[in-house]
């Protein structure tokens, strides 16, 4: 799916990740961890596309980044879902259609898939929401629904960065559990989180696999979590 | 390929391209605004340009058929020069004919400058010959000869002299009238780009947002492309409107100072106004689908 190959990114002046190398196979649940500032959002950024690596290759569904144009970004983003960690809504325009926003752009017809629409809603809990404006709502509810926005084209992968950054335990555990679910349908899934309870949580349900970004480099953690 | 295109994207309202950028008070106005100013600008620069056109052609055509003979002469010797030199000018190849004016006319071409009441008979008032060439025209040179030797009095003034200028003028300012539709057009595009390259940087977390959801450039760019399109076919029309109904409010003249007041449109030129609107809503297509372009390149 995404494979990372001796990869290297870098600000300016210092190198943010060095010699990093990964493959997401299909089907896998990976959670990234690691100090803030590591680099976790620079690493998902690597594999939607949004950053171009300095170093190394980066290919997305066997396509390398630095050949792709910014269109065929475009459509690798619609097999790749990405829950932002401040969730980023069109404030102007209400939930339910935020959440449709991936048809819209797709150029899908919306109306003639109402009902996947509302069934999604309803398994994240918004259907009450669903005409609130996004600055309207709690910041679980803005997360389920950037997670609901993330999945409504059935992506082959889901990356989501922090996706329980602000929410009581009780709703990460809601979040979390979509995500399994979501794995158990066949996505791949790659969660960059620091909360290492939810991790713990997360490997009774799921056979999840833990990376961290320690120094640069990017380290498959031990069992000990 | 491409021409079909645009008009789909900007007749079928695609609503949702619409929607996903929030409405834009402000700079909307202003585009409506502008574009009005420039197409009620633009519709003047055009009958300006027509209307010189119309004039230098007119001057130019008829100015040319046409000379005048001026006898001076004492009073007893007028007649005789008069007659001696309408015998010339019968006489002469390339001449249609020619033709003395009488007093009434005569009084009538003084009277702007003298008054209605001047008795043009005891003033030593020059006698005037109407000449008119045929398309091939006369040898003035050799008439000149001509006449010097038959009426002494008489002098030819074929028009050249004071013609050539005024046609020139004409052309000139006919010629500055396009270009002053150039420009409006140019500074119409310039301001179209400002205020879509303000609307986009305005927007950039929207656009943000629609490339994280799988948008491509084309999508995000027909949002604006669309929206300035409209607004300033809409401005356009309003103040091409405005221009021709000016245009047509303006005081008509009578006959003579017609030169003058002419300023307007002549039966079929009235269609070239309608052109305006589609010329401006083009310009903004071009303009805004350049600026989009360009400042989506610039984001990730």
């Amino acid at each position: 799916m995404i494979e990372l190959d001796n990869l290297a990114y870098s600000y300016g002046g210092g190198e943010l990740l060095s010699e990093v190398s990964l493959k997401l196979a299909p089907g896998s649940f990976h959670f990234l961890t690691g100090p803030s500032g590591a680099g976790k959002t620079t690493f998902l950024k690597l594999c939607y596309g949004a950053l171009v690596p300095t170093a190394g290759h980066a290919r997305i569904f066997g396509q390398d980044v630095r050949e792709m144009t910014r269109d065929d970004i475009a459509m690798v983003r619609r097999r790749i879902g990405v829950v932002h960690q401040d969730c980023q809504f069109l404030d102007h325009l209400p939930i339910s259609e935020n959440v449709a926003l991936p048809l819209t752009v797709a150029g899908r017809d919306v109306q003639a898939e109402a009902a996947n629409l509302d069934e999604l809603l309803a398994w994240c809990g918004l259907t009450p929401r669903a005409s609130a404006l996004p600055p309207q709502l709690s910041g679980g509810e803005r997360q389920r629904a950037a997670l609901a926005r993330a999945v409504i084209l059935s992506p082959d992968v889901i990356l989501a960065d922090e996706p329980t950054g602000n929410v009581d335990w009780e709703m990460s555990q809601r979040l979390l559990q979509l995500l399994v679910e979501l794995n158990r349908m066949g996505k791949t899934v790659l969660i960059a989180s620091h909360d290492l309870g939810l991790i713990r949580a997360a490997k009774q349900h799921v056979q999840a696999r833990v990376l961290r970004i320690s120094n640069r480099r990017l380290q498959l953690a031990g069992a000990d979590l | 390929m491409r021409g079909p295109r645009v008009i789909g994207d900007l007749v079928s309202g695609d609503g949702s391209a619409d929607r996903v950028v929030p409405p834009s008070g402000q700079t909307a106005h202003l585009t409506l605004f502008a574009a009005a100013v420039m197409a009620f600008l633009a519709v003047f620069a055009l009958a300006l340009s027509l209307s010189t056109g119309r004039l230098a052609d007119r001057w130019g055509e008829d100015l040319a058929r046409a000379s005048t003979v001026r006898i001076s002469a004492p009073g007893e010797q007028m007649q005789a020069q008069t007659a001696a030199a309408l015998r010339v000018l019968e006489t002469t190849e390339g001449v249609a004919s020619a033709r003395a004016l009488d007093a009434t006319e005569q009084r009538a071409l003084l009277a702007p400058w003298f008054g209605p009441e001047v008795p043009v008979e005891d003033l030593p008032v020059p006698q005037l010959i109407e000449v008119i060439e045929t398309d091939a025209g006369f040898d003035a040179a050799g008439l000149r000869l001509r006449l010097s030797a038959e009426a002494p009095g008489a002098v030819l003034d074929d028009h050249t002299r004071w013609r050539r200028p005024l046609v020139r003028a004409a052309e000139r300012l006919r010629a500055l009238g396009y270009l002053s539709i150039l420009l409006i057009g140019g500074a119409m595009a310039a301001i179209i780009t400002l205020a879509a390259s303000a609307a986009l940087s305005a927007n950039a977390q929207v656009i943000g947002v629609l490339r994280l959801v799988g948008a491509e450039d084309r999508y995000v760019a027909r949002a604006f492309v669309r929206r300035f399109t409209l607004r300033t076919l809409a401005g356009a029309a309003a103040g091409t409107l405005a221009g021709c109904l000016a245009l047509l409010l303006l005081p008509s003249s009578g006959e003579g100072l017609d030169m003058l007041t002419g300023l307007g449109f002549r039966g079929a030129e009235w269609l070239l106004p309608l052109l305006l609107p589609p010329v401006a809503g083009l310009v903004a297509y071009a303009a805004t689908r350049r600026a989009a372009l360009r400042v989506l390149g610039e984001l990730t």
